[in-house]
Protein backbone atom coordinates (compact mmCIF):
# COMPACT_ATOMS: atom_id res chain seq x y z
CA UNK A 1 0.00 0.00 0.00
CA UNK A 2 1.07 3.51 -1.15
CA UNK A 3 0.49 6.50 1.33
CA UNK A 4 0.86 10.05 0.24
CA UNK A 5 1.84 12.56 3.30
CA UNK A 6 1.52 16.09 2.82
CA UNK A 7 4.18 17.75 4.23
CA UNK A 8 4.28 22.07 4.99
CA UNK A 9 7.13 24.92 5.68
CA UNK A 10 6.31 27.06 8.75
CA UNK A 11 8.02 29.49 10.67
CA UNK A 12 9.02 26.86 13.51
CA UNK A 13 6.96 26.81 17.01
CA UNK A 14 9.66 27.95 18.77
CA UNK A 15 9.74 31.18 17.41
CA UNK A 16 7.86 35.01 18.98
CA UNK A 17 5.79 36.27 15.97
CA UNK A 18 6.03 39.82 15.02
CA UNK A 19 3.77 41.38 12.82
CA UNK A 20 5.36 43.62 10.01
CA UNK A 21 4.32 47.65 11.29
CA UNK A 22 2.84 48.10 7.95
CA UNK A 23 0.18 45.30 8.97
CA UNK A 24 1.43 43.30 5.29
CA UNK A 25 1.97 40.09 7.39
CA UNK A 26 4.24 38.53 9.93
CA UNK A 27 8.16 38.81 9.97
CA UNK A 28 9.64 35.77 8.31
CA UNK A 29 12.95 37.70 7.10
CA UNK A 30 15.93 36.14 9.47
CA UNK A 31 13.42 33.56 11.02
CA UNK A 32 13.65 29.96 11.40
CA UNK A 33 11.51 27.89 9.40
CA UNK A 34 10.45 24.08 9.89
CA UNK A 35 8.38 21.32 8.93
CA UNK A 36 4.95 21.73 10.72
CA UNK A 37 4.80 19.86 13.76
CA UNK A 38 1.85 17.74 13.15
CA UNK A 39 2.96 17.27 9.87
CA UNK A 40 5.98 15.45 11.10
CA UNK A 41 3.53 13.50 13.17
CA UNK A 42 2.06 12.56 10.16
CA UNK A 43 5.07 11.52 8.72
CA UNK A 44 6.33 9.78 11.41
CA UNK A 45 3.13 7.78 11.51
CA UNK A 46 3.69 6.45 7.88
CA UNK A 47 6.93 5.09 8.39
CA UNK A 48 5.71 3.21 12.17
CA UNK A 49 3.05 1.91 9.40
CA UNK A 50 5.69 0.75 6.87
CA UNK A 51 7.70 -0.48 9.88
CA UNK A 52 4.59 -2.56 10.83
CA UNK A 53 4.47 -3.62 7.28
CA UNK A 54 1.30 -1.98 6.22
CA UNK A 55 2.62 0.08 3.79
CA UNK A 56 5.43 -0.35 1.09
CA UNK A 57 5.81 3.20 -0.29
CA UNK A 58 5.54 6.68 1.03
CA UNK A 59 5.79 9.82 -1.21
CA UNK A 60 5.79 13.01 0.61
CA UNK A 61 4.21 16.18 -1.14
CA UNK A 62 4.55 19.62 -0.77
CA UNK A 63 3.25 22.99 -2.46
CA UNK A 64 5.22 25.94 -2.36
CA UNK A 65 8.17 28.15 -3.17
CA UNK A 66 11.64 26.77 -3.84
CA UNK A 67 12.36 26.78 -0.53
CA UNK A 68 9.63 24.62 0.50
CA UNK A 69 12.44 21.63 -0.97
CA UNK A 70 13.91 21.64 2.78
CA UNK A 71 10.93 20.31 3.68
CA UNK A 72 10.74 17.74 1.62
CA UNK A 73 14.16 17.02 2.07
CA UNK A 74 13.46 16.39 5.89
CA UNK A 75 10.15 13.90 4.90
CA UNK A 76 12.95 12.02 2.73
CA UNK A 77 15.17 11.89 6.35
CA UNK A 78 12.13 11.06 7.93
CA UNK A 79 11.62 7.69 5.80
CA UNK A 80 9.88 9.17 3.06
CA UNK A 81 10.94 6.92 -0.47
CA UNK A 82 10.27 10.09 -2.88
CA UNK A 83 8.86 13.71 -3.17
CA UNK A 84 6.71 15.56 -5.10
CA UNK A 85 7.16 19.31 -5.30
CA UNK A 86 4.32 21.25 -6.67
CA UNK A 87 6.27 24.42 -7.32
CA UNK A 88 4.29 27.57 -7.10
CA UNK A 89 5.73 30.84 -5.59
CA UNK A 90 2.50 32.73 -5.27
CA UNK A 91 0.57 32.63 -2.18
CA UNK A 92 -1.74 29.08 -1.72
CA UNK A 93 -4.41 29.01 -0.18
CA UNK A 94 -5.82 25.50 1.43
CA UNK A 95 -8.40 24.72 -1.59
CA UNK A 96 -5.87 25.25 -4.22
CA UNK A 97 -3.71 23.09 -2.00
CA UNK A 98 -6.45 20.53 -2.06
CA UNK A 99 -7.21 20.42 -5.48
CA UNK A 100 -3.72 19.72 -6.46
CA UNK A 101 -2.99 16.99 -3.15
CA UNK A 102 -6.28 14.98 -4.68
CA UNK A 103 -4.82 15.25 -7.78
CA UNK A 104 -1.50 13.87 -6.75
CA UNK A 105 -3.38 11.07 -4.40
CA UNK A 106 -5.47 10.24 -7.84
CA UNK A 107 -2.06 10.24 -10.04
CA UNK A 108 -0.60 8.33 -7.24
CA UNK A 109 -3.25 5.43 -6.37
CA UNK A 110 -2.25 6.26 -3.22
CA UNK A 111 -4.99 4.53 -0.59
CA UNK A 112 -4.32 6.59 2.78
CA UNK A 113 -3.29 10.19 2.66
CA UNK A 114 -1.56 11.50 6.37
CA UNK A 115 -1.40 15.34 6.87
CA UNK A 116 -1.11 17.19 9.86
CA UNK A 117 -4.70 18.17 11.41
CA UNK A 118 -3.25 22.13 11.44
CA UNK A 119 -0.72 24.10 9.76
CA UNK A 120 0.67 26.60 12.44
CA UNK A 121 1.03 28.95 10.46
CA UNK A 122 -2.61 30.12 9.19
CA UNK A 123 -4.31 27.68 11.57
CA UNK A 124 -6.68 26.72 8.97
CA UNK A 125 -7.46 23.00 9.47
CA UNK A 126 -8.84 22.60 6.10
CA UNK A 127 -6.81 21.08 3.72
CA UNK A 128 -7.01 17.45 4.70
CA UNK A 129 -11.15 17.42 4.92
CA UNK A 130 -10.92 19.15 1.40
CA UNK A 131 -9.13 16.46 -0.14
CA UNK A 132 -11.34 13.88 0.91
CA UNK A 133 -14.08 15.89 0.03
CA UNK A 134 -13.13 16.85 -3.75
CA UNK A 135 -12.16 12.79 -4.11
CA UNK A 136 -15.45 11.46 -2.48
CA UNK A 137 -13.53 9.34 -0.16
CA UNK A 138 -13.52 9.04 3.64
CA UNK A 139 -11.89 11.23 5.89
CA UNK A 140 -10.98 11.00 9.80
CA UNK A 141 -9.52 14.17 11.61
CA UNK A 142 -7.92 14.69 14.71
CA UNK A 143 -6.88 11.12 14.81
CA UNK A 144 -4.78 9.39 17.66
CA UNK A 145 -4.88 6.12 16.75
CA UNK A 146 -4.46 4.67 13.18
CA UNK A 147 -4.80 0.73 12.66
CA UNK A 148 -4.33 0.24 8.80
CA UNK A 149 -6.16 -3.70 8.50
CA UNK A 150 -6.16 -4.66 4.54
CA UNK A 151 -8.75 -2.68 2.63
CA UNK A 152 -10.32 -0.93 5.69
CA UNK A 153 -8.48 1.07 8.86
CA UNK A 154 -9.98 1.83 11.99
CA UNK A 155 -9.41 5.27 13.06
CA UNK A 156 -9.55 7.03 17.46
CA UNK A 157 -10.41 10.80 16.61
CA UNK A 158 -9.58 13.40 19.49
CA UNK A 159 -12.95 15.02 19.38
CA UNK A 160 -14.60 17.90 22.31
CA UNK A 161 -17.02 14.73 23.58
CA UNK A 162 -13.98 12.57 24.21
CA UNK A 163 -12.58 9.81 22.06
CA UNK A 164 -14.54 8.57 18.93
CA UNK A 165 -13.61 5.44 16.38
CA UNK A 166 -14.03 5.49 12.64
CA UNK A 167 -13.83 2.47 10.58
CA UNK A 168 -13.35 3.83 7.14
CA UNK A 169 -12.80 2.34 3.88
CA UNK A 170 -9.32 3.27 1.96
CA UNK A 171 -8.68 4.95 0.25
CA UNK A 172 -8.90 7.67 3.02
CA UNK A 173 -7.69 11.21 4.15
CA UNK A 174 -6.45 11.11 8.35
CA UNK A 175 -5.10 13.85 9.62
CA UNK A 176 -3.25 13.61 12.50
CA UNK A 177 -3.37 15.20 16.23
CA UNK A 178 -0.51 15.69 18.63
CA UNK A 179 -1.42 12.35 20.75
CA UNK A 180 -0.91 10.09 17.57
CA UNK A 181 3.10 9.89 18.31
CA UNK A 182 5.89 11.18 19.10
CA UNK A 183 8.32 11.99 15.81
CA UNK A 184 11.73 10.52 15.73
CA UNK A 185 15.17 13.22 15.92
CA UNK A 186 16.54 12.60 12.76
CA UNK A 187 19.73 11.28 12.27
CA UNK A 188 22.74 12.63 10.00
CA UNK A 189 22.85 9.35 8.53
CA UNK A 190 19.13 9.75 7.28
CA UNK A 191 19.64 13.22 6.24
CA UNK A 192 22.68 12.47 4.61
CA UNK A 193 20.70 9.47 2.41
CA UNK A 194 17.96 11.99 1.82
CA UNK A 195 19.95 13.79 -0.07
CA UNK A 196 20.39 11.04 -2.78
CA UNK A 197 16.43 10.52 -2.91
CA UNK A 198 14.60 11.73 -6.06
CA UNK A 199 12.39 15.02 -5.81
CA UNK A 200 9.79 15.18 -8.42
CA UNK A 201 9.16 19.00 -9.43
CA UNK A 202 6.16 20.14 -11.26
CA UNK A 203 3.22 22.21 -11.46
CA UNK A 204 0.12 22.95 -10.95
CA UNK A 205 -0.84 23.07 -14.65
CA UNK A 206 0.66 19.84 -14.70
CA UNK A 207 -2.15 18.26 -12.00
CA UNK A 208 -4.69 20.68 -14.18
CA UNK A 209 -4.92 23.10 -11.20
CA UNK A 210 -5.10 27.18 -11.37
CA UNK A 211 -4.41 29.02 -8.61
CA UNK A 212 -7.21 30.61 -8.06
CA UNK A 213 -8.30 34.09 -6.00
CA UNK A 214 -10.13 33.35 -3.07
CA UNK A 215 -9.89 34.96 0.85
CA UNK A 216 -8.13 38.26 0.51
CA UNK A 217 -5.92 38.97 3.58
CA UNK A 218 -6.89 42.92 4.10
CA UNK A 219 -4.21 43.82 7.19
CA UNK A 220 -2.47 41.43 9.96
CA UNK A 221 -2.49 43.28 13.42
CA UNK A 222 -0.95 42.20 16.56
CA UNK A 223 -3.43 41.19 19.28
CA UNK A 224 -4.84 43.19 21.27
CA UNK A 225 -2.33 43.74 24.24
CA UNK A 226 -3.82 42.97 27.78
CA UNK A 227 -3.85 45.67 30.63
CA UNK A 228 -0.05 45.00 33.27
CA UNK A 229 -0.95 43.43 36.05
CA UNK A 230 -0.43 43.18 39.49
CA UNK A 231 1.57 41.50 42.19
CA UNK A 232 0.54 40.23 45.16
CA UNK A 233 2.76 39.57 48.00
CA UNK A 234 0.15 37.82 50.24
CA UNK A 235 -3.09 34.95 49.86
CA UNK A 236 -4.75 37.52 51.90
CA UNK A 237 -4.01 40.33 49.13
CA UNK A 238 -4.80 38.09 46.46
CA UNK A 239 -8.15 37.37 48.14
CA UNK A 240 -8.80 41.00 48.15
CA UNK A 241 -7.71 41.63 44.76
CA UNK A 242 -10.14 38.96 43.61
CA UNK A 243 -13.01 40.33 45.71
CA UNK A 244 -12.77 43.88 44.91
CA UNK A 245 -12.95 42.87 41.27
CA UNK A 246 -16.20 40.99 42.15
CA UNK A 247 -14.69 37.48 41.32
CA UNK A 248 -15.03 35.84 44.74
CA UNK B 1 -29.37 41.29 2.10
CA UNK B 2 -27.22 38.24 3.48
CA UNK B 3 -29.37 34.54 4.21
CA UNK B 4 -27.12 32.97 6.61
CA UNK B 5 -27.65 29.30 7.40
CA UNK B 6 -25.81 27.78 10.77
CA UNK B 7 -25.45 24.43 10.95
CA UNK B 8 -26.34 22.86 14.28
CA UNK B 9 -24.19 20.73 16.22
CA UNK B 10 -26.14 18.44 18.52
CA UNK B 11 -25.75 14.99 20.52
CA UNK B 12 -28.56 12.78 22.90
CA UNK B 13 -31.20 15.67 21.48
CA UNK B 14 -29.46 18.28 23.30
CA UNK B 15 -28.20 21.33 21.32
CA UNK B 16 -24.57 22.05 21.50
CA UNK B 17 -23.67 25.39 23.20
CA UNK B 18 -21.52 26.36 20.42
CA UNK B 19 -24.81 26.90 18.38
CA UNK B 20 -26.20 30.03 20.03
CA UNK B 21 -22.23 31.93 19.66
CA UNK B 22 -22.61 30.35 15.77
CA UNK B 23 -26.12 32.58 15.54
CA UNK B 24 -24.61 35.60 17.80
CA UNK B 25 -21.87 35.39 14.95
CA UNK B 26 -24.52 35.41 12.25
CA UNK B 27 -26.39 38.64 13.99
CA UNK B 28 -23.13 40.12 13.76
CA UNK B 29 -23.38 39.87 9.73
CA UNK B 30 -27.00 40.91 9.68
CA UNK B 31 -29.56 39.40 7.75
CA UNK B 32 -32.05 36.42 8.02
CA UNK B 33 -31.01 33.65 9.79
CA UNK B 34 -31.81 29.61 9.90
CA UNK B 35 -30.86 27.27 11.33
CA UNK B 36 -30.41 23.51 10.26
CA UNK B 37 -30.60 20.37 11.56
CA UNK B 38 -29.81 17.17 10.66
CA UNK B 39 -30.28 14.32 12.47
CA UNK B 40 -32.37 10.99 12.96
CA UNK B 41 -35.32 12.60 14.50
CA UNK B 42 -34.75 16.20 14.82
CA UNK B 43 -37.75 17.57 16.73
CA UNK B 44 -36.26 18.17 20.38
CA UNK B 45 -33.43 19.65 18.55
CA UNK B 46 -34.84 21.98 16.62
CA UNK B 47 -37.39 23.00 19.29
CA UNK B 48 -34.51 24.32 21.40
CA UNK B 49 -32.59 25.98 17.88
CA UNK B 50 -36.00 27.49 17.64
CA UNK B 51 -35.71 29.53 20.81
CA UNK B 52 -32.37 31.17 20.09
CA UNK B 53 -32.89 35.22 19.48
CA UNK B 54 -32.47 35.85 16.07
CA UNK B 55 -33.47 32.79 14.57
CA UNK B 56 -36.15 33.16 11.68
CA UNK B 57 -36.42 29.30 10.37
CA UNK B 58 -35.41 26.27 11.63
CA UNK B 59 -34.59 23.61 8.94
CA UNK B 60 -34.86 20.16 10.03
CA UNK B 61 -33.86 16.93 7.85
CA UNK B 62 -34.45 13.66 8.70
CA UNK B 63 -32.37 10.49 8.33
CA UNK B 64 -31.65 7.39 9.93
CA UNK B 65 -27.89 8.11 8.04
CA UNK B 66 -27.43 11.45 10.67
CA UNK B 67 -27.97 9.48 13.40
CA UNK B 68 -25.06 9.95 14.41
CA UNK B 69 -23.00 13.40 13.11
CA UNK B 70 -20.17 12.02 10.54
CA UNK B 71 -18.28 14.74 8.17
CA UNK B 72 -18.79 12.79 4.97
CA UNK B 73 -22.63 12.05 5.35
CA UNK B 74 -23.38 15.36 7.04
CA UNK B 75 -21.35 17.28 4.33
CA UNK B 76 -23.43 16.71 0.75
CA UNK B 77 -26.71 17.21 2.57
CA UNK B 78 -25.55 20.75 3.85
CA UNK B 79 -24.47 21.89 0.14
CA UNK B 80 -27.67 20.73 -0.85
CA UNK B 81 -28.91 22.81 1.93
CA UNK B 82 -26.80 25.75 1.22
CA UNK B 83 -28.54 26.91 -2.36
CA UNK B 84 -30.10 30.15 -1.81
CA UNK B 85 -27.99 31.61 1.28
CA UNK B 86 -25.07 33.79 1.44
CA UNK B 87 -23.25 32.08 4.49
CA UNK B 88 -23.03 29.16 5.79
CA UNK B 89 -21.87 28.77 9.69
CA UNK B 90 -20.42 26.15 11.79
CA UNK B 91 -19.91 26.01 15.21
CA UNK B 92 -15.83 26.61 15.49
CA UNK B 93 -15.67 22.85 17.80
CA UNK B 94 -14.03 19.66 16.59
CA UNK B 95 -17.38 19.00 14.80
CA UNK B 96 -17.66 22.34 12.50
CA UNK B 97 -13.64 22.16 11.80
CA UNK B 98 -14.00 18.78 10.76
CA UNK B 99 -17.36 19.28 8.65
CA UNK B 100 -16.77 22.88 6.92
CA UNK B 101 -14.14 22.47 4.67
CA UNK B 102 -15.68 19.32 3.43
CA UNK B 103 -18.57 21.30 2.40
CA UNK B 104 -16.20 24.43 1.32
CA UNK B 105 -15.07 22.10 -1.31
CA UNK B 106 -18.57 21.04 -2.06
CA UNK B 107 -19.13 24.17 -2.89
CA UNK B 108 -15.89 25.15 -4.64
CA UNK B 109 -15.39 28.14 -2.12
CA UNK B 110 -12.46 29.14 0.35
CA UNK B 111 -13.20 28.88 3.99
CA UNK B 112 -12.69 31.10 6.70
CA UNK B 113 -11.47 29.28 9.97
CA UNK B 114 -12.48 30.47 13.26
CA UNK B 115 -14.27 34.15 12.84
CA UNK B 116 -12.90 36.10 15.97
CA UNK B 117 -15.12 39.76 15.07
CA UNK B 118 -17.72 40.65 12.10
CA UNK B 119 -16.51 43.84 10.07
CA UNK B 120 -18.80 43.06 7.10
CA UNK B 121 -20.60 40.72 5.51
CA UNK B 122 -17.84 39.24 3.95
CA UNK B 123 -15.08 40.70 6.38
CA UNK B 124 -13.87 39.23 9.21
CA UNK B 125 -11.10 38.95 12.02
CA UNK B 126 -9.27 35.47 12.60
CA UNK B 127 -6.48 34.48 14.29
CA UNK B 128 -3.34 33.07 13.00
CA UNK B 129 0.15 31.81 14.87
CA UNK B 130 -2.06 30.10 17.50
CA UNK B 131 -3.30 33.95 18.13
CA UNK B 132 -0.12 35.56 18.02
CA UNK B 133 -1.35 37.69 15.47
CA UNK B 134 -4.82 39.02 13.90
CA UNK B 135 -4.92 38.95 10.42
CA UNK B 136 -8.41 40.77 8.84
CA UNK B 137 -9.50 39.07 6.05
CA UNK B 138 -12.37 39.47 2.69
CA UNK B 139 -13.77 36.32 1.65
CA UNK B 140 -14.33 36.00 -2.15
CA UNK B 141 -17.40 36.06 -4.42
CA UNK B 142 -19.46 32.81 -3.53
CA UNK B 143 -21.08 31.40 -0.26
CA UNK B 144 -18.97 32.37 2.66
CA UNK B 145 -18.49 28.82 4.38
CA UNK B 146 -16.71 30.09 8.06
CA UNK B 147 -16.36 28.32 11.55
CA UNK B 148 -16.79 30.66 14.72
CA UNK B 149 -14.63 30.74 17.59
CA UNK B 150 -16.09 29.74 20.21
CA UNK B 151 -14.14 32.21 22.68
CA UNK B 152 -15.05 35.28 20.71
CA UNK B 153 -19.23 35.44 20.78
CA UNK B 154 -21.59 35.29 23.86
CA UNK B 155 -24.57 32.74 23.05
CA UNK B 156 -27.79 34.63 22.04
CA UNK B 157 -30.42 34.52 24.66
CA UNK B 158 -33.39 31.64 23.90
CA UNK B 159 -36.30 34.55 23.84
CA UNK B 160 -37.21 33.01 19.96
CA UNK B 161 -40.17 31.44 18.55
CA UNK B 162 -39.18 30.83 14.69
CA UNK B 163 -40.60 28.76 12.72
CA UNK B 164 -39.18 24.79 11.94
CA UNK B 165 -40.00 23.17 9.00
CA UNK B 166 -38.81 19.74 8.05
CA UNK B 167 -37.55 18.94 4.49
CA UNK B 168 -35.45 16.48 2.77
CA UNK B 169 -33.01 16.28 0.51
CA UNK B 170 -31.76 14.18 -2.49
CA UNK B 171 -27.59 14.15 -2.38
CA UNK B 172 -26.74 10.87 -2.27
CA UNK B 173 -24.55 10.09 0.80
CA UNK B 174 -21.76 7.53 1.25
CA UNK B 175 -21.12 4.70 2.85
CA UNK B 176 -17.54 4.64 3.44
CA UNK B 177 -17.16 6.22 6.90
CA UNK B 178 -19.30 3.92 9.72
CA UNK B 179 -19.29 5.13 13.70
CA UNK B 180 -17.84 2.22 15.39
CA UNK B 181 -17.79 3.70 19.03
CA UNK B 182 -17.29 7.18 21.37
CA UNK B 183 -15.89 6.77 24.98
CA UNK B 184 -17.08 9.99 26.40
CA UNK B 185 -14.74 11.77 29.20
CA UNK B 186 -16.74 11.61 32.51
CA UNK B 187 -16.63 14.25 34.86
CA UNK B 188 -18.61 15.47 37.52
CA UNK B 189 -16.32 19.21 36.90
CA UNK B 190 -17.95 21.65 34.74
CA UNK B 191 -17.07 21.21 30.87
CA UNK B 192 -13.27 23.08 30.37
CA UNK B 193 -14.66 25.18 27.48
CA UNK B 194 -17.81 26.06 28.80
CA UNK B 195 -16.54 27.07 31.99
CA UNK B 196 -16.90 30.82 33.82
CA UNK B 197 -14.16 29.65 36.25
CA UNK B 198 -11.01 27.50 35.01
CA UNK B 199 -7.97 26.42 37.09
CA UNK B 200 -4.82 24.86 35.36
CA UNK B 201 -1.73 23.18 36.56
CA UNK B 202 1.43 23.02 35.08
CA UNK B 203 4.55 20.72 35.45
CA UNK B 204 5.49 21.79 38.87
CA UNK B 205 2.54 19.80 39.91
CA UNK B 206 5.09 17.07 39.98
CA UNK B 207 3.16 13.81 39.61
CA UNK B 208 -0.29 12.83 39.18
CA UNK B 209 -1.28 12.51 42.93
CA UNK B 210 -0.05 15.88 43.44
CA UNK B 211 -2.87 17.08 41.09
CA UNK B 212 -5.36 16.66 43.76
CA UNK B 213 -4.60 19.88 45.30
CA UNK B 214 -5.41 21.33 41.83
CA UNK B 215 -9.03 19.66 41.82
CA UNK B 216 -9.95 20.15 45.72
CA UNK B 217 -9.04 24.02 44.69
CA UNK B 218 -11.08 23.26 41.97
CA UNK B 219 -14.20 21.89 43.69
CA UNK B 220 -14.54 24.20 46.24
CA UNK B 221 -14.64 27.08 43.92
CA UNK B 222 -16.90 25.32 41.15
CA UNK B 223 -14.23 25.48 38.14
CA UNK B 224 -13.48 23.05 35.50
CA UNK B 225 -9.79 21.83 35.52
CA UNK B 226 -7.36 22.09 32.74
CA UNK B 227 -3.29 21.47 32.35
CA UNK B 228 -0.17 22.97 30.41
CA UNK B 229 0.90 20.48 27.75
CA UNK B 230 3.92 19.91 29.96
CA UNK B 231 1.77 18.64 32.86
CA UNK B 232 0.08 16.25 29.79
CA UNK B 233 3.61 15.41 28.00
CA UNK B 234 4.57 14.30 31.91
CA UNK B 235 1.69 12.40 31.96
CA UNK B 236 -0.62 13.71 35.05
CA UNK B 237 -3.30 14.11 33.42
CA UNK B 238 -5.04 13.00 30.15
CA UNK B 239 -4.77 14.87 26.93
CA UNK B 240 -7.95 16.39 26.98
CA UNK B 241 -7.19 18.34 29.50
CA UNK B 242 -4.74 20.26 28.36
CA UNK B 243 -4.98 24.18 27.26
CA UNK B 244 -3.16 25.92 24.36
CA UNK B 245 -2.30 26.05 21.24
CA UNK B 246 -2.19 22.05 20.68
CA UNK B 247 -5.07 22.04 22.74
CA UNK B 248 -8.22 23.48 24.32
CA UNK B 249 -8.49 27.56 23.89
CA UNK B 250 -10.50 28.73 26.42
CA UNK B 251 -12.23 32.23 27.56
CA UNK B 252 -13.30 32.05 31.46
CA UNK B 253 -14.25 35.02 33.51
CA UNK B 254 -11.36 33.70 35.58
CA UNK B 255 -8.31 31.76 34.77
CA UNK B 256 -6.02 30.27 37.52
CA UNK B 257 -2.61 29.06 36.44
CA UNK B 258 -0.79 27.20 38.79
CA UNK B 259 2.41 25.75 38.65
CA UNK B 260 2.84 26.94 34.94
CA UNK B 261 5.46 29.25 33.51
CA UNK B 262 3.76 30.56 31.06
CA UNK B 263 5.30 28.86 27.25
CA UNK B 264 4.23 30.38 24.25
CA UNK B 265 1.72 27.34 23.57
CA UNK B 266 -0.24 27.74 26.57
CA UNK B 267 -0.57 31.62 26.45
CA UNK B 268 -2.46 31.32 23.09
CA UNK B 269 -4.76 29.04 24.91
CA UNK B 270 -5.99 31.86 27.40
CA UNK B 271 -5.73 34.86 25.51
CA UNK B 272 -9.37 35.47 26.22
CA UNK B 273 -9.99 34.65 29.82
CA UNK B 274 -11.00 38.04 31.18
CA UNK B 275 -8.99 37.45 34.64
CA UNK B 276 -5.37 35.57 34.45
CA UNK B 277 -4.35 34.66 38.16
CA UNK B 278 -0.79 32.98 38.20
CA UNK B 279 0.49 31.66 41.09
CA UNK B 280 4.26 30.25 40.47
CA UNK B 281 7.58 30.37 42.43
CA UNK B 282 9.56 31.77 39.60
CA UNK B 283 9.41 35.20 39.46
CA UNK B 284 10.69 35.46 36.15
CA UNK B 285 8.42 33.42 34.49
CA UNK B 286 6.24 34.36 31.66
CA UNK B 287 3.03 33.92 32.91
CA UNK B 288 3.63 36.83 35.20
CA UNK B 289 3.54 38.46 32.15
CA UNK B 290 0.00 38.17 30.89
CA UNK B 291 -1.33 37.42 34.54
CA UNK B 292 -3.72 40.35 36.10
CA UNK B 293 -2.51 38.95 39.73
CA UNK B 294 0.50 37.35 40.08
CA UNK B 295 1.58 36.01 43.13
CA UNK B 296 4.99 34.54 43.84
CA UNK B 297 5.19 31.16 45.86
CA UNK B 298 5.31 27.55 46.43
CA UNK B 299 1.56 26.25 44.93
CA UNK B 300 1.66 23.72 47.85
CA UNK B 301 1.37 25.97 50.44
CA UNK B 302 -0.60 29.12 48.88
CA UNK B 303 -3.46 26.86 47.10
CA UNK B 304 -4.38 25.25 50.18
CA UNK B 305 -4.50 28.82 51.90
CA UNK B 306 -6.71 30.74 48.91
CA UNK B 307 -8.83 27.54 49.37
CA UNK B 308 -9.69 28.03 52.99
CA UNK B 309 -9.64 31.85 52.72
CA UNK B 310 -12.30 31.64 49.39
Amino acid sequence: MKVLVSVKRVVDYNVRIQVKSDGSGVVTDGVKFSMNPFDEIAMEEAVRLREKGKVTEIVAVTIGGAKNEETLRSALAFGADRAIHIKEEGEVQPLTAAKAFAAVLKKEGAQLFLCGKQAIDDDANQTGQMVASLLDIAQATFASKVEVDGAKAQITREIDAGLETLEVDLPAVVSVDLRLNEPRYLKLPDIMKAKKKPIETIGLGDVGVTAEAGTKTVKVSPPPARAKGVMVKTVDELVAALKSKGLV
Amino acid sequence: MSKILVIAEHSDGKLNAGVAKAVAAAQKIGGEIAVAVLAADGAAVAAQAAKLDGVAKVVVVNNAANAYPIAAVLAPQIAELAAGYTHVLFPGTTFGKDLAPRVAAKLNVQQVSDIMAVHAPNQFDRPIYAGNAITTVEAAAGTVVATVRQASFNAVGEGGSAAVETVSVSAALPSHTRFVKIEAQKSARPDLQAASRVVSGGRALGSSENFKVIYDFADKIGAGVGASRAAVDSGYVPNDMQVGQTGKIIAPELYFAIGISGAIQHLAGIKDARTIVAINKDPEAPIFEVADIGLVGDLFTVVPELQGKL
